[in-house]
């Protein structure tokens, strides 16, 4: 049993920025990394994934990106290597090839028992992403034997795909991306859309993200949220980060030739039945995209922005009478693809911080009495689910953490 | 400030705040939220009927309506019927319409819009080779169905447009229509 004050569990940006911020401040810890540093970015992804922000927005534990082109977007590889850099630069205390097991309450702290030995320890910070494992519905299942099913933690490449027609279910931003991709390399591809978000990469010459970062919209402190459980659940945003600055959206997969359909709703007799409301889901994304750039509008109006003017993209163009079903199997829909969002993994945690739905509950990344969370969505803020949310968030529970312990020394 | 004169101001008779806090009770107490309605028809000659609504359950124990209510249905001349009353897809069509406009006045109430009027026009085509079992690929039900709404309010067209897409993504008609589900039918 290996005493510390703080073990952090996992070295992906999170860990790290926290591993910086306890540094600062003195603080005695370890980070533990089940494989490598950044190994979600390294091993759960697809091989052409690139990061959905700049890399002006992608700097790690306080480190600027330094490279030649900051509008870019860096390939989820180059992520991985720029946190191993960074880890690396900071001499960060990072134990490699070490899985956590469980967490329970020992003494006044907890014991982390991990596959090479246990440590006892005053406090825990929870970095093992928001997006460990895929969520897939029910009714999967119920699909035949014969189709392929894979998640996007699973999809690597289009060849992974069998030949034949694929049905993509989701259309946040794994979905759309592995949706364009299969539609590039010549497949036949459905995808079913349900509430969904549409944004576009660059607007009045500006990348979006460049307009929700000066506009404030990432900066709504979570306790300013009216309804914290609905943004909280909101996907990635549907960007795609490709050199060429392309948009990615339900309209551009539809010149690809996929074929939009509704919600999949249910898997009976063989056959995927999709919602008819995918001219209602269309609409709400295009009503949301409309009140956002009202926003960036009215803000840069208020600035004096110089750029090009405001405008507004076309509606979303919905098919007349989109497909209500599809045979899966017997030379019909031969693979699906689940992109229908992620959950963290927090099953190792022996301790009573779930709520009803099992989800962990804390307060801005607080769960209790010296264990914390990071990079969940929106944890603090919007910019909580981004990787230039880390050192922020780090810096405020670092200076929790240290209170806490602070308080417990005097008491 | 505009807005917070609406907020107090707009009145669709809609209790909001009692609607607020039914839904802060049934989030604490999730059993409490599962809901049974139920409808009992008889069969009244020919192709005519009567459903009749009373009790339901939810909120943990048995519920009854103020008073019974009934809803007749029936089929017209063109289908050699007696035409005493509405057929069953015209009142899906105006359940749709009802729950669609409930949903319109309640969030426009939440959102501080004052409605003055709301109609709801609804239509579904239909091919009755389905039903009458002539052309096996034509289904029984609406091959599709257009909700037209014209609503007066204290509101720009965007924000009437968001109200109206949100009474679609909280209505149970909708998504009854919508979306597929599981129907069981036995012989008692």
């Amino acid at each position: 049993m290996q005493r510390i004050t703080t073990v952090v569990v996992g070295a992906g940006q999170c860990g790290l920025a926290m591993s910086r911020e306890l540094r600062r401040r003195s603080v005695d810890h370890v980070v533990l990394e089940r494989g490598a540093i950044g190994e979600s970015w390294r091993s759960e992804r697809w091989d052409s994934l690139r990061l959905l922000t700049p890399n002006w927005m992608n700097g790690v534990a306080g480190h600027r990106y330094a490279g030649s082109d900051p509008d870019g977007f860096m390939s989820a590889r180059e992520f991985t290597a720029s946190l191993t850099r960074a880890a690396r630069h900071d001499g960060a205390p990072v134990m490699a090839g070490t899985r956590a097991l469980s967490l329970d309450r020992a003494g006044g702290g907890y014991r982390l028992a991990t596959d090479r030995g246990d440590f006892a320890c005053a406090s825990v910070v929870i970095a093992t992403g928001a997006c460990a494992l895929p969520r897939i519905p029910r009714f999967a299942a119920d699909l035949p034997a014969d189709v392929v099913q894979l998640t996007p933690r699973s999809y690597k490449r289009p060849s992974d795909v069998p030949e034949g027609a694929v049905l993509v279910v989701g259309a946040s931003a794994s979905g759309l991306q592995i949706a364009r991709e299969l539609a590039l390399a010549g497949r036949r591809v459905t995808l079913a859309a349900g509430g969904h978000q549409r944004l576009p990469r660059r607007y009045r010459g500006r990348d979006i993200l460049w307009w929700m970062h000066r506009v404030g919209v990432l900066d709504l402190p979570y306790t300013r949220v009216d309804d914290l459980d609905r943004v909280r659940r909101a996907p990635s945003l549907p960007l795609l980060g490709d050199p060429s600055g392309a948009d990615i959206g339900l309209d551009g997969l539809r010149d690809l030739g996929v074929e939009i359909v509704g919600r999949l709703g249910a898997v009976r007799d063989g056959a995927a039945w999709f919602s008819g409301a995918l001219a209602h889901v269309c609409a709400s994304a295009d009503l949301k995209l409309g009140r956002l750039l009202d926003r960036i509008d009215a803000w840069a109006e208020a600035m004096g922005y110089a750029g090009p003017p405001p405008h507004r993209p076309t509606p979303t163009r919905v098919p007349d009478a989109p497909r209500l079903s599809a045979r899966l199997g017997g030379g019909g829909i031969g693979a699906v693809v689940w992109a229908t969002g992620y959950t963290p993994d927090h099953a190792w945690l022996r301790l009573p911080v779930f709520d009803g739905r099992g989800r962990l509950r804390h307060t801005g990344g607080v769960v209790g009495d010296g264990l914390y969370v990071m990079g969940l969505n929106y944890l603090r803020t919007a910019r909580s689910t981004h990787i230039a949310g880390a050192p922020r968030d780090a810096r405020a529970l670092a200076r929790h953490l240290v209170g806490a312990t602070t308080r417990r020394a005097a008491a | 400030m505009t807005i917070q004169t609406q907020m107090k101001t707009a009145d669709n008779g809609v209790d909001v705040e009692a609607l607020r806090e039914i839904r802060q009770a049934l989030t604490d107490m999730p059993p409490a939220a599962l809901f049974t309605w139920r409808a009992t028809c008889a069969w009244l000659g020919g192709v005519h009927s009567r459903s009749t609504v009373e009790t339901f359950h939810g909120a943990c124990a048995e519920q009854a309506h103020r008073t019974p209510y009934s809803v007749e249905a029936d089929h017209p001349g063109v289908f050699a019927a007696t035409d005493n009353a509405a057929t069953p897809v015209e009142i899906v069509l105006s359940a749709l319409a009802s729950c669609l406009t409930a949903g319109v006045a309640a969030i426009a109430q939440h959102r501080g819009v004052q409605l003055r009027s709301v109609t709801a026009r609804v239509e579904g085509d239909m091919n009755l080779h389905g039903i009458l079992g002539i052309d096996a690929d034509v289904r029984n039900g609406f091959e599709a169905i257009r909700v037209g709404f014209d609503i007066d309010a204290d509101a720009t067209r965007e924000e009437i447009a968001a109200i109206v897409a949100q009474s679609q993504k909280r209505s149970a008609v909708f998504d009854i229509i919508t979306n597929p589900g599981n129907v069981k039918v036995a012989l008692e």
